[in-house]
């Protein structure tokens, strides 16, 4: 019997795949470190040299692991593809920094689509990334790219405080991609080389169904900007989404298109959720009624 | 300029950042990486505070650590009111540091909650929420009889003190560690009255008051 088929999570698209598990940062050669993914509780052990196994804790089973972008990454079948690739971690000018892994006490799908949605901001990060009157969110557009994957571009929001470098409000262009169910990425302009964007990607571990732990990885252009303030800055901004997330009900993502009524600044989440749906990904949802 | 040895989402650092904020000084935070960098127990840092804690000042010369110790320091240097601090009032100096008191114990049960669900840290989960809930009742049995004397503040005056400052970050952020105000109707209340008050900001996982409410 393979691994993937004791799990708790009946999605081959999920049991299949790479998932972030830690942040190796907090598991320092020697240590251990003890999480759960799709319901199957594993232990981490980094032996002195640092080296990576983990296991399965309910009947000690190897799961495959990988370390990658500073974490620790597991699959609890055989991994159909490999980790994501992303061009911008090669780029020698950019801080490459894990940003702080957080616990959210609501699905992982949740967490994905609040990164998506640009109404929130004057709201929830009041004087950082929105403020009131600078409500409206521009129409943009979204569509399935042939690499299956949610794009979202030309969308554009006014900023107090963009980036922990910029100076004043401005007009700052986004560009979303959700790339795996639980895997989203940012692309964000830089305040001082506007032709070139700062990266955000993050990668969801879901726990279980209503918990989950976000692993933001930034990829920030050096200029004007030190990394501990890259990381100061994400947990900031993600320390006010926390709260609303965790007070979002149900706390799985509901894909019945009657379930929710969209507004058009909620392109992106429409897509997202029919996309969840036409490739049967179920765990952290409420799937949608036949 | 006063330095502020800070992390954003401490909630004794937020402390500080609000006292300073109501009485209106001026400071400099310097950003520590606590998590997941752990600078706070890095060998410079260790140096500065040997417990390895934040938060930290320095001020003309003074180094001091501990939330509640750099309240007390801050309301009797710097605010001119001397109420916030009543140096001149025995039995109420004496509420104010047993209230002080209790927050080390909100921050021992209530914040490592919150530490371990959100930051994983190793704790006993049950243990802390039983214990948090436990001071919740104390607090709430407090405010609600102060309330019937006519008191909105945790030590009776006029006044809020730095009783409140240093009770209400850990109470205000409880639910990050599973821990529910809702049995805690006087601390809900006394929570508002805290967020009207002149200075009031917040830190990522506090909101400001809603609209005022007839009462």
């Amino acid at each position: 019997m393979k691994t993937a088929d004791r799990a708790a999570c009946a999605d081959p698209i999920l049991n299949e795949d790479w998932h972030v598990v830690a942040d190796l940062a907090s598991v320092p050669p020697g240590a251990r470190f003890a999480t759960k993914l799709l319901g199957v509780p594993l232990i981490l052990d980094r032996a002195p040299d640092g080296t990576l196994a983990i296991h399965r804790r309910d009947d000690g089973a190897t799961v495959v692991s990988r370390e990658r972008y500073g974490f620790a990454w597991a699959c609890l079948g055989e991994p159909r593809r490999d980790i994501l690739d992303i061009p911008e971690a090669l780029e020698t000018d950019r801080h490459l920094v894990t940003g702080g892994s957080v616990g959210v006490a609501v699905s992982g799908l949740r967490t994905v689509e609040n990164f998506l949605d640009m109404g929130h901001f004057p709201f929830v990060h009041t004087g950082w990334l929105g403020e009131e009157p600078h409500t409206e969110v521009e129409p943009y557009i979204v569509e399935i790219t042939e690499a299956d994957e949610v794009l979202a571009t030309e969308c554009r929001f006014f900023q107090p405080v963009a980036s922990p470098n910029a100076s004043g409000g401005i007009m700052v262009d986004y560009i979303y991609k959700v790339v795996r169910p639980y895997t989203v990425l940012l692309y964000k302009t830089n305040p001082l080389e506007t032709d070139r964007k700062d990266v955000i990607v993050l990668f969801v571990q879901p726990v279980d169904e209503e918990n989950c732990v976000a692993h933001p990885f930034l990829c920030y252009l050096r200029t004007g900007m030190e990394a501990a303030t890259v990381r100061w800055f994400m947990q900031l901004i993600f320390g006010q989404d926390k709260p609303i997330l965790e007070n979002q009900y149900p706390k799985r993502l509901p894909l019945d298109p009657r379930a929710e009524t969209p507004i058009r600044a909620d392109a992106s989440s429409v897509y997202y959720r029919r996309w969840l749906r036409d490739r049967n990904v179920t765990y952290g949802a409420i799937p949608a009624r036949a | 300029m006063i330095k502020l040895y800070d992390y954003e989402l401490s909630g004794n650092c937020y402390k500080l950042r609000l006292f300073m904020s109501m009485l209106g000084l001026e400071y400099e935070s310097v950003p520590i990486d606590f998590y997941p960098g752990r600078e706070h127990k890095s060998d410079w840092f260790l140096r500065i505070n040997p417990l390895g804690q934040l938060p930290v000042i320095e001020d003309e010369g003074l180094v001091l650590r501990d939330a509640q110790a750099i309240l007390v320091y801050l309301a009797a240097r710097y605010d001119t009111s001397r109420q916030w601090y009543p140096v001149d009032d025995p039995r109420r100096l004496g509420e104010v540091s047993q209230w002080l008191s209790f927050a080390d114990g909100i921050t021992a049960t209530a914040s490592a909650a919150r530490l371990h669900d959100g930051l994983f840290y190793d704790r006993d989960i049950e243990a802390c929420r039983t214990g948090a809930h436990r001071l919740f009742r104390i607090l709430d049995d407090h405010l609600w009889f102060g309330e019937q004397e006519g008191c909105d503040w945790i030590v009776a005056g006029d006044r809020p003190t730095i009783a409140d400052i240093a009770c209400f970050p850990y109470v205000i952020l409880s639910e990050e560690g599973g821990i529910s105000r809702q049995d805690y109707p006087a601390i809900r209340r006394w929570c508002d009255r805290v967020k009207r008050l002149p200075g009031f900001i917040v830190m990522s996982g506090v909101f400001p008051a809603g609209p005022a409410k007839a009462a």
